[in-house]
């Protein structure tokens, strides 16, 4: 991915000399090693801030209604998973089409920062990305590994890594992966009892503080006042209470269903580490078993639940 | 696919149902109630999404 980051500056830095754009978003290194951040770029100077590399796990499609100014354009560098949310943007009218440059980049998967981390017993100092090897360095041992053995679930069952939409694209198209049980994890939980499934949400999120870091990390988490922010009336008490916790999840996701990309972002963004994609997941899969629907995939068709089709199943309705 | 991801949870499938019923349709809507009424009865009592306010 080293290469293709050359082709974003150049690409960044003639946009915002000629005036086509005026501010760019992409990634910038973080203040520690593996901790990439949004940025939004407006002088050519800056350009060089840009980089990315496997540890670009945020979804930029979440910072463009931001920074995006009353006139003119703003450029997206743009993963598989970004595109396709840009698209979800557009289609629900957050954004429209001539207000966005967007930079395509093929995308080969993002690390999974806690499984690095596992590996090692002090900080991180280095983080060094060459192909598919990645070199991890702390004060007590240098360590090599695979990206592929470290790659996030959500980009392990990924089939989109090319962006679906883009003005001009950043390398070459990378192959696209084809999996056989691509709800391995879902299928899992589901051929539990309930019980026991009650207990895994349960276990799954008895550490959740209440951050909303998952939502704020969501680029289809937009609304002005959030349900968990609103007071009059107060749809869900705010602390740590389990019931509360679960109903902020269950909602969270449920307001995901059909629009969801799986892009992980949220889990990313998570301090805590839990696995929200288990919520969001089983939507997936449904939305494709019901719909035949994968999100922010075509700018010309209404999400499934957001419009009425005489062959929706309706057998739930007695 | 709401149910479905209450079912997903662990939450019976039986404790959410919908149902299209006209104003005009008033037997309708009491059979509804009755066979709603019945089948969340016939589950045990549960305090899933019950917030416990003893505490």
């Amino acid at each position: 991915m080293d290469t293709c980051i050359e082709k974003i500056r150049t690409i960044c830095a003639d946009l915002l000399a000629k005036g086509k754009v005026q501010k760019v978003i992409g990634f910038a290194e973080g203040s520690i090693p593996m901790a990439s951040r949004p940025i939004a770029v407006t002088s050519k100077e800056d350009v060089a801030k840009l980089v990315f590399n496997a540890t670009c796990g945020l979804n930029l499609a979440n910072y463009v209604s931001d920074v995006l100014p009353k006139e003119g354009k703003i450029a997206v560098t743009a993963k598989g998973c970004d595109s396709r949310n840009l698209v979800t943007h557009m289609v629900e009218n957050q954004v429209s089409r001539d207000q966005l440059y967007i930079i395509g980049v093929p995308c080969t998967g993002m690390v999974d920062k806690r499984k690095i981390a596992a590996l090692f017993e002090d900080e991180i100092t280095d983080f060094i990305e060459d192909g598919d090897t990645l070199t991890i360095v702390s004060p007590q041992k240098k360590e090599k590994v695979s990206k592929k053995d470290v790659l996030r679930h959500n980009c392990r069952v990924c089939t989109h890594r090319n962006p679906v939409v883009f003005d001009v694209m950043a390398a070459e198209p990378v192959e696209e992966q084809s999996l056989d049980q691509p709800f391995a994890d879902v299928d899992h939980i589901a051929a539990m009892d309930p019980a026991a499934r009650w207990a895994h949400f349960q276990e799954l999120t008895k550490n959740c503080i209440r951050c909303y870091a998952c939502r704020n990390a969501c680029p289809l988490c937009y609304c002005p006042t959030c349900f968990v922010d609103e007071s009059s009336p107060q749809w869900v008490g705010k602390g740590q209470d389990k019931t509360d916790i679960n109903t902020f999840h269950f909602l969270r996701a449920f307001h995901c269903a059909g629009r969801c990309t799986d892009c992980g972002a949220c889990v990313e963004a998570c301090p805590m580490g839990i696995n929200v994609r288990d919520f969001t997941r089983k939507l997936n899969k449904d939305a494709l078993e019901l719909f035949g629907w994968e999100a922010g995939l075509d700018m010309e068709k209404r999400p499934p639940l957001d419009v009425y089709s005489p062959d929706d199943p309706n057998d739930f309705i007695k | 696919m709401m149910g479905n991801l209450l079912e997903h949870m662990g939450v019976e499938r039986d404790r959410l149902h919908f149902s299209w019923i006209s104003s005009a349709e008033a037997t309708k809507f009491v059979d509804v109630v009755k066979e709603i009424s019945d089948k969340v009865r016939a589950l045990d009592t549960d305090k899933k999404f019950a917030k416990d306010y003893t505490k």
